[in-house]
């Protein structure tokens, strides 16, 4: 029976069910629902199902093929580690929020239609938001507003955009929208459009920055749920509807390049880790924009092997965050004493984002590499050189150095809990077993896999790469020029919406306030002129005003008789 | 109970003895290069001698100096936004 629901279905409706309950029993339920909804995966059948007449409009509510089944089976696969990690959450609204964002970003995966497509795209919208509100700060709250506005925005472009699509084809299908010679500019703008929508929670350069602004303001719980499921719900729907798209190879290599810059001087570490997300979503969309099979395998595959090892960092720094109270780098270090443990899962997933031999981002990234190789794309493959060494520089090696290592900031904590030391040694261990049985991965791809990762050429170039980034690292701190990690804010992009604009605004606001205010001023000054005349006529002291007697009055009153009569004989 | 516990790596001749190690390694890791062990390289210059040494270390230098200069460009203090 349950394979008849559409695919998300249970985690949503699972989710607001969880309200009903108390307690531990909330954190359990979130654990259970991903098994139930990985479960259903296994039963589906490629194909499309619940098609439903919209007017003169077909919608195809579910469509299940290779490529939504790799993105299903891997959020069901992170929800379900990450409820685990959460376990010790008490915080109903996060179980809650979360079984609704996952269950939306399933449902969306699985769309068949665009309309279906929006609908689950707001969802996630609105089930994400919660997580950082979660943490109740004043900080959080505006951090959650920005966020809520950017998600619905890009939802409200995306339905334009597919409302222009759909007068123009005539179709709501979610296949292929780029044409044929993967071209932006001969698309319609209802496609152009879409393609907006994808790259704002895609986090292309100049739309990115909400990404680093909200997402270190969640619980350590609340991050590690948000950096899976928005960002490779957008590289899915890239895959989907832009494969191929050249202008994609030039975005995805800026998304590799300019984050990492950022990443050395920052002191968050966990935003850190989100300028290192935004780097890694690079990769995935440059192979999506050279669209040949393996390309698309190896930003798929990527994908899969990133939502893993990120979410092992993400958690890591959650840990930390958790025992310790604060995530920067200023105030951490010596913590490999008091959380062993943390510190050898983070290890594991810091070398797995370097794509070090034997670990999940080797079998992967390098697909991509060789693709855009093979494309000849000799300055796409340059700058993914640079991104790849940089990477192993940010992620790993300044996130485990700085909190673990480096010099003792004196905290004696206790390890993480339990339950987050299961998680992140799940996450662990699938990093390894990828990593030296990349075949397991390599068969729920969507093409078939020609490809050998494990070449004497490439495990020694790469250890090459590697190694010199660990030793341009040490060379640098020993001489004292790498920077310290300070207290502080790095203006990005954001700073438009966040500090100009608003200053912008302000400003009009004092200069024709001032104005405003000076003839309001006038005006008041005449008008009370103009009281003033009136009250000293008919004011209790005005002529007006004043009260006559009635001897005046009747000889008044014969006067005016007796002129009228002179001008009646005069008129004769 | 005074007596905090004594770690290997607190002991500054021990972190010595690690970057040394590092330094060993990198060195034969590149020397690997003197064999012809690369095949079915994409570009020409993938083949040259050292080149994917040469670019992991002057990759990373060049980041963390650039990172450096941005640095001075948009660093503010901590509660600028708030």
């Amino acid at each position: 029976m349950i394979d008849v629901l559409p695919p998300g279905l249970i985690l949503i409706v699972g989710g607001m069910l969880i309200s009903l309950l108390r307690g531990r029993a909330q954190a359990i339920a979130a654990v259970v629902l991903p098994v139930l909804g990985f479960a259903q995966l296994l039963m589906l059948e490629p194909g499309s199902y619940f098609n439903l007449q919209l007017f003169d409009y077909e919608l195809t509510v579910v469509r299940v093929d290779r490529l939504s089944l790799v993105f299903g089976y891997v959020f069901h696969i992170a929800a379900f580690l990450t409820a685990i990690y959460a376990l010790n959450v008490r915080d109903g609204v996060q179980h809650c929020s979360a079984m609704i964002y996952v269950g939306s970003a399933v449902g969306a995966v699985f769309a068949g239609d665009l309309i279906t497509l929006f609908i689950y795209w707001e969802l996630t919208a609105v089930g994400s938001v919660f997580l950082i509100w979660a943490s109740r700060t004043e900080r959080a709250y505006r951090a959650g507003m920005r966020y809520l506005i950017i998600q619905v925005g890009s939802g409200v472009v995306l339905l334009a955009g597919v409302i222009l699509h759909v007068s123009a084809t005539g179709s709501l299908d979610f296949d292929q929208l780029i044409g044929a010679d993967g071209l932006l500019r001969s698309a319609s703008v209802g496609v152009v459009l879409i393609f907006a929508a994808f790259g704002i929670k895609c986090a292309f350069p100049l739309l990115h920055p909400w990404l680093q602004d909200t997402y270190p303001e969640s619980t350590p719980t609340g991050t590690v749920f948000l950096s899976i499921f928005t960002t490779k719900l957008a590289v899915y729907a890239l895959a989907r509807g832009f494969a191929g798209t050249d202008c994609l190879i030039w975005i995805g290599a800026t998304m590799t390049a300019f984050p990492i810059f950022y990443a050395v001087i920052e002191n968050d570490l966990r935003r850190v880790l989100t300028y290192s997300l935004n780097n890694q979503l690079g990769f995935m969309v440059l192979g999506i924009g050279i669209g040949t099979k393996m390309a698309l395998n190896g930003a798929v595959s990527y994908a899969f092997a990133n939502i893993i090892f990120e979410g092992l960092l993400f958690m890591a720094m959650g840990a930390v965050l958790l025992r310790t109270g604060t995530c920067k780098g200023s105030e951490l270090g010596g913590l490999y004493k008091s959380m062993p443990l943390t510190t050898a899962f983070c290890i594991v997933g810091a070398a797995s984002i370097s794509a070090f031999p034997f670990l999940s981002g080797f079998v992967t990234k390098s697909m991509i590499l060789d693709e855009t190789a093979a494309g000849g794309h000799t300055i796409a493959w340059l700058v993914l050189l640079f991104a790849s060494a940089g990477v192993f520089h940010h992620s790993g090696i300044k996130i485990p150095f700085f909190a673990f290592f480096a010099h003792d900031a004196g905290f004696r904590v206790k390890e993480a809990p339990r339950p987050m030391l299961v998680a992140m040694a799940a996450m662990a261990v699938a990093c390894v077993v990828i990593g030296i049985f990349p075949g397991l991965l390599y068969s729920i791809l969507p093409y078939a896999v020609d490809y050998h990762p494990y070449t004497t050429t490439h495990v020694v170039t790469q250890y090459q790469l590697l190694l010199f980034s660990a030793l341009a690292f040490t060379v640098l701190k020993v001489t004292g020029i790498y920077p310290a990690e300070l207290r502080s804010v790095n203006l990005d992009v954001d700073w438009i919406y966040r500090k100009g604009l608003p200053s912008l605004i302000g400003w009009f606001a004092r200069i024709g306030g001032g104005v405003g205010e000076r003839l309001h001023a006038t005006a008041l000054a005449q008008l009370d002129q103009i009281y003033r005349g009136i009250y000293r006529l008919h004011g209790p002291t005005g002529v007006f005003a004043r009260t006559w007697t009635t001897g005046a009055i009747a000889f008044w009153a014969v006067i005016g008789l007796f002129g009228f009569l002179l001008l009646y004989l005069w008129g004769r | 109970m005074n007596e905090e516990k004594k770690y290997w790596l607190d002991e500054k001749k021990n972190v010595k003895k690690v970057i040394y190690g590092l330094y060993i390694v990198c060195a034969m890791v590149a020397l690997i290069d003197v064999f012809p062990y690369k095949h079915h390289l994409h570009f020409r210059f993938e083949y040259w001698f050292g080149f994917f040494s040469f670019y992991g270390f002057v990759a990373c230098v060049s980041l963390v100096l650039a990172a450096k200069q941005l640095r001075k460009v948009v660093m503010r203090d901590e509660d600028y936004y708030d």
